[in-house]
């Protein structure tokens, strides 16, 4: 079987001592989430928070090491919600989740500001391989903001796009690009616009040349979406083995994938903790069903890490490290 | 359908017609509560059990008290001795374990609980709080219960095949516990289903288990059923088929847009609208929740309105909170008054009944 690289989707739970820490230095409401220009002691509150997530991903022995995200308040809209030519408004449904975020309305221009990168940069320091970037994909950003400046749909997911990759050029040296995309799935663009979410997944993918992974979920891509993303050039696309794995693999044999797969296959939004022998259970399922002789399989959750309480976040990642050591299945 | 309205209208009530006043359920807590409540959490204070419950005691006295000065028909003690609307639940039931706080948004968070096991009844849920309300007040009492559905959506599943299976097996639950209620006496329960508002396309499982609910309750007990912050659209005709009797909806904090909604279809229950905003701390006039009554009047004749908050007002400064209440009395007294002098013309579908 293919090499087992685990890994996670990032965006995790803040270690419980900061919830208070930072709810107590920001605030509770819409207007004290973060802004970019946080004080010098919140700064350092989330540098040793990020910090003791880095070092529970390297004790556990993850292969891909990321920052963690703990500072990404409106969750994927974050890069958005910071920058300067956009305004933060009301509290807006997080998907179909119990989760909200602040509604970002772009009002200007779009430059690349840094704020991911300078987040990545101090990250770098302390690991020394297997740095993994997150970033949102270029679609699912431009589905949850809103925007007043670039006029219609297709310049606005460009201007998406360019931002992410002037983003992602700022970025150190990374192991891998993980580009987050729920959005295909849960608002299927239709003709056209799938075509060009992929063109601007290629324009973020080009940026590094480095292994970058297009990571899907809740639920499959429709078939011509996913058709469409194999065109962009990138490494892996991630399935979610965890909300339909039938319809997941059906969109894999019936249209290939690339040479290599990430495998949503640890619930992210379920307390209930797989141990590393399951996850290889299922790894080893969809490699059976599959014809791809995989160059690589990333092993991951599905969905962002923040819906779970850090306990069972940390038994997680302990069961996912543990995965390539787990012993093969014989069927 | 047997009226249970009746059964709440006050004997010294002034008016002929009578317009159900209520609440939905809770209510801010007094300071020295929430300090009470600090105390009894530091394991550094004396402060012991004891008078953690007569904390708890003086608060559900002095709420209900508030809740009767007020003048409102049907009372509740403010939910002083809950904490949160499914954590106060999951920590009584039988295979639910807590592993710590999750994020809803920015820093606020919410002690989700996991379901590990199958789902048990275990200690009384609410009948203590109910009879210690009941002998407090004057007034007839309400138990607001969060329903099986909410109690099952926002909860971790490590058990059941899916969501479904599990709020049903929370429905014989909540069973249960109106029985014993109903038993001790309470006449008037209103379940809370918020998650419903968030995932309209599952009424249809809210309906099942409302069904496995009302099993066996008499009939001259009162149900409803309280739903907020949703597109009422995506729930509305079909919600008139659940077995409740009343429909209690957030309506004034959307500025009363989707009474439309009601409008198409005849509204056969009782509908208890929301005819305050309780994430606003202007408090309304009596003259503006008037008129906020008389949107009701264009969805059900003046004896199937009640009249409440949209939701609970807990996030109110208690001040603030009081003359809401006071005010929608107030307003609500006054309309019933020129129903009976004929100065108001009714609307509603079917009406003329």
């Amino acid at each position: 079987m293919a090499e087992i690289v685990s890994t996670t989707p990032g965006l995790y739970p803040l270690p419980d001592w900061t919830k208070d820490e930072l709810s107590r230095l920001k605030g509770h409401q819409k207007g004290d989430l973060i802004s970019g220009d946080e004080s010098g002691e919140i700064v350092s509150v989330y540098e040793e928070a990020r910090a003791e997530v880095i070092g529970a991903q390297q004790s556990a022995g993850l292969d891909r090491i990321i920052e963690g995200q703990l500072r990404w308040d409106d969750m994927l809209a974050h890069p958005l919600a910071v920058h300067d030519s956009v305004d933060t408004r009301g509290i807006v449904r997080y998907y179909d989740n119990n989760n909200f975020y602040r509604e970002p309305v772009v009002t200007g221009e779009l430059t690349a500001d840094g704020d991911v990168a300078a987040e990545l940069t101090a990250a770098d320091e302390q690991v020394d391989a297997g740095l993994q970037a997150v970033l949102p994909g270029p679609y699912s950003l431009s589905e949850l903001a809103t925007d007043e400046y670039y006029g219609d749909d297709a310049a606005f997911l460009d201007a998406i796009a360019d931002f992410l990759a002037g983003e992602a050029e700022q970025f150190p040296d990374v192991e891998t690009l993980l580009l987050l995309e729920p959005s295909l799935v849960t608002n299927s663009p239709g003709d056209g616009e799938d075509e060009r979410a992929s063109a601007a997944i290629d324009t973020v993918a080009s940026a590094l040349d480095t292994d970058v992974i297009v990571q899907t979920y809740w639920g499959a891509l429709e078939e011509k979406v996913h058709a469409h993303l194999l065109d962009a050039d990138v490494d892996a696309v991630g399935y979610d083995f965890v909300t339909d794995h039938e319809a997941n693999l059906y969109n894999i044999n019936e249209y290939g994938t690339k040479d290599s797969i990430a495998l949503g296959v640890v619930d992210g939004q379920n307390t209930l903790v797989e141990t590393p022998g399951e996850i290889r259970e299922r790894i080893e399922w969809v490699d059976d069903q599959t014809a791809t002789d995989f160059e690589t399989i990333y092993a991951t959750a599905n969905t962002e890490l923040f819906y779970l309480p850090v306990n069972k976040f940390e038994e997680k990642l302990e069961a996912l490290a543990a995965v390539a050591d787990a012993e093969e299945v014989t069927a | 359908m047997t009226d249970t309205r009746e059964q709440f209208r006050p004997e010294d009530h002034s008016n002929d017609h009578f317009l159900l006043t209520t609440v939905v359920g809770s209510y801010p807590k007094p300071e020295w509560h929430d300090t009470a409540r600090e105390l009894f959490e530091d394991p550094d204070s004396d402060f012991d059990i004891e008078d953690w419950e007569e904390s708890k005691d003086d608060a559900a006295r002095l709420i209900t008290d508030e809740h009767e000065r007020a003048g409102i028909d049907v009372v509740t003690d403010g939910e002083m001795r809950r904490n949160e609307m499914v954590e106060y639940f999951a920590h009584r039931i039988d295979g639910y374990e807590f592993n710590g706080r999750v994020k809803v948004w920015g820093h606020n968070y919410f002690d989700k609980p996991s379901v590990v096991d199958e789902v048990e009844y275990d200690e009384q849920w609410l009948v203590e709080e109910f009879e210690f309300t009941d002998e407090v007040a004057d007034a007839p009492v309400k138990v607001p219960i969060t329903g099986p559905y909410t109690l099952a959506s926002w909860s971790f599943n490590e058990v059941y095949d899916d969501e479904e299976q599990l709020t049903y097996a929370l429905a014989d639950l909540v069973n249960q516990e109106i029985e014993s209620l109903v038993e001790a006496g309470a006449r008037y329960i209103q379940i809370d289903e918020p998650a419903l508002a968030t995932t309209p396309d599952d009424h249809a499982i809210v309906g099942e288990a409302l069904e496995r609910i009302v099993d066996d309750v008499p009939e001259d007990v009162r149900l409803g059923l309280h739903v907020c912050y949703g597109d009422y659209s995506r729930i509305y005709p079909e919600i008139l088929e659940f077995p409740v009797e009343e429909f209690d909806l957030e309506l004034a904090n959307g500025d009363f847009e989707q009474v439309e909604v009601f409008k198409e279809h005849e509204f056969t229950k009782d509908f208890a609208m929301g005819v305050v905003d309780v994430h606003d701390a202007e408090v309304e006039s009596v003259a503006e929740i008037k008129e906020n009554i008389k949107r009701g009047l264009e969805v059900v004749p003046p004896e199937r309105l009640t009249v409440s908050p949209d939701c609970g007002v807990k996030l109110l400064p208690r001040e603030v909170a009081y003359q809401k209440m006071a005010n929608m009395v107030e307003a609500a007294r006054e309309v019933e008054a020129e129903l009976d002098a004929g100065e108001i013309e009714i609307g509603a579908v079917g009406s003329a009944d």
